[in-house]
């Protein structure tokens, strides 16, 4: 299934990136922190044909990005998802690690941790929440049309999704076969959700 | 030249902006003592175990191990703390007593028996496998403490390590406290309870507004207590009076006011009393039992405390007793009330 892929890879690209950044701005104080934040949080909800339009235009061959011939290509997709959900890992982690209790923090250090390893404790015992929050960003990134749309451009059997084939098939008047990618859709994005569940309750 | 001590503070201050919590302490620990802070709540108790602990560092002035100047990185690595709230790691208690031999960098197997014999030491056995979490308040301080101890550190620190435990388990800390032997020898411990300070520790160092008012062996400070200390909630009932009459172990004692008690003391001239007022039965008529102690008097004081309720009584001196509040209810107890107070002869600490 190329949404599984496409969307799977953009969330370990926004991990990669978003999980140290959330872990600096959930940890440490440093001046410009609010900042930081408020960015981050601003941008979770920004609309996706908006931020697929501002990547259209630098992918397209005339962009800054052009050369690497991004353009309707699986890769752009991912890319485009990693940056729409990076806020969303950034700003719901950072939290989760911020609410942990204070007291864990010395709790470690007066055991004899590092402080690598108090951090490594700290995220530990975030650690259901984190995972939360990269769940609704995959969530977020298999669900979306813009991105997929704008950077992908559906091309059959490269970077046609789920999304993108519900809203050509619908446009054909293919409603039943809609509905079925549709709730396929649903399924992929329940069974995750269900998944957690049970990870919590274990 | 003499021996430096094992540990010791020079003039550490703390202050958070305007306010100070501590005012230069100057403290000198042996090793293998163990030494009280007492103090009431806000007197820098808890800011001076987290600078010995490490885990901040002081304003100004400096901590010496073994003669030598140490950050708190360096204190860190011989010290470890219990802190007065329980907290736990959201894992087993296997998971919580081996955190620390983890960071050492142990095998499996020597972490295994060393979380084994914390616990056992605790009372613990046979936990390893619950939620820490999940277990009782008092389970959850004896697992913090066996996560200390699992550590071995060689100056241990424990804050009100039994506030707002039931008396079973402050007991059990108690004991764990007085029986630590080669795991962690030297401990300071912080307390609001003299009694607590009296029953586990060498010495008494007295805390007051971030000021070490008094430090002396346990029963020098009874004998000879300062203003501040007699004056402290938790040292009421010491009185200074002579004993007037001796036989077989038993003392009378006239404190003066008219107050004659007995004593299970052979001392004679002149002595130093102090009953607990938690030893102190209340009744509303004069009851007939092996208490030795029957005096009577009048309410002049109601006043709250953490559940309890603390009554002063005049019998001609002011004695201080305890009460629960259901039992101050069902008695109808008030200012003003004429009361009786009974103790054993051997409850009454002669010095």
């Amino acid at each position: 299934m190329r949404s599984l892929q496409v969307s799977g890879f953009a969330t370990l690209l926004a991990c990669l990136w978003s999980l140290p950044a959330a872990t600096i701005l959930g940890l440490t104080n440093f001046r410009g922190k609010r900042l930081a934040r408020g960015f981050f949080s601003a941008f979770i909800g920004v609309p996706t044909v908006a931020l697929g339009l501002v990547l259209y235009m630098l992918f397209s061959r005339s962009g800054p990005l052009g050369v690497f011939g991004l353009l309707y290509t699986p890769l752009a997709i991912s890319l485009g998802q990693a940056v729409l959900i990076t806020p969303i890992i950034v700003t719901f982690a950072a939290s989760a690690l911020e609410s942990v209790d204070p007291e864990l923090r010395d709790l470690a250090r007066t055991l004899g941790a590092s402080e690598m390893q108090t951090s490594l404790a700290i995220i530990r015992e975030a650690s259901f929440s984190v995972l939360l929050s990269v769940v609704a960003a995959f969530n977020r990134a298999i669900a979306e049309l813009g991105i997929a749309l704008m950077l992908g451009g559906n091309i059959r059997y490269v970077t046609r999704v789920l999304t993108t084939s519900i809203a050509l098939e619908t446009a054909r008047g293919e409603i039943a076969f809609s509905l079925a990618l549709a709730i396929v859709l649903l399924g992929i994005v329940y069974s995750v959700s269900l998944a957690l569940n049970l990870l919590r309750k274990a | 030249m003499m021996m430096a001590s094992f540990l010791e503070t020079r003039e550490l201050q703390m202050r958070y902006g305007p306010t100070t919590a501590l005012a230069g302490a100057n403290l000198q620990i042996e090793k293998g003592e163990t030494l009280a802070l007492v103090g009431p709540s806000g007197s820098g108790k808890t800011t001076l175990l987290r600078i010995l602990a490490g885990l901040q560092s002081p304003t100004s002035g400096e901590a010496l191990v073994e003669g030598r100047r140490e950050d708190a990185a360096g204190l860190r690595r011989i010290a470890s703390m219990v802190f007065q709230r329980t907290v736990m790691f959201n894992t087993t208690v296997y998971g919580n007593v081996s955190f620390g031999l983890h960071t050492k960098g142990l095998a499996k197997r020597e972490i295994e028996e060393e979380v084994m014999r914390a616990l056992r030491k605790v009372g613990l056995q046979g936990f390893e496998k619950r939620k820490a979490r999940k277990l009782s308040g008092g389970e959850q301080q004896r697992v913090s403490l066996a996560r200390a101890l699992a550590v071995r550190p060689a100056l241990l620190l424990l804050d009100e390590p039994t506030a707002n435990l039931d008396p079973a388990n402050a007991s059990a800390i108690e004991h764990v406290v007085s029986n630590l032997g080669e795991e962690a020898n030297t401990v300071v411990l912080a307390t609001h309870r003299m009694d607590q300070a009296e029953r586990l520790a060498d010495r008494v160092a007295v805390l007051n507004e971030g000021r070490l008012v008094q430090v002396g062996d346990a029963k020098e400070l009874f004998r000879r207590p300062s203003g501040f200390l007699a004056s402290f909630g938790q040292l009421r009932n010491v009185f200074h009076g002579s004993v007037a009459l001796s036989k077989e172990g038993l003392a009378v004692i006239t404190l003066g006011g008219g107050v004659r008690i007995e004593a299970a003391s052979n001392r004679t001239g002149k002595v130093s009393v102090f009953v607990r007022p938690e030893d102190i039965i209340v009744s509303k008529t004069p009851i007939v039992s092996s208490a030795r102690n029957v005096l009577r008097g009048r309410i002049v004081k109601v006043e709250d405390q953490d559940g309890l309720v603390a009554l002063a009584v005049d019998v001609g001196q002011e004695l201080a007793a305890v009460v629960t509040k259901q039992s101050f209810v069902e008695m109808g107890l008030n200012l003003g009330l004429e009361v009786f107070l009974a103790f054993k002869a051997s409850s009454v600490e002669v010095v």
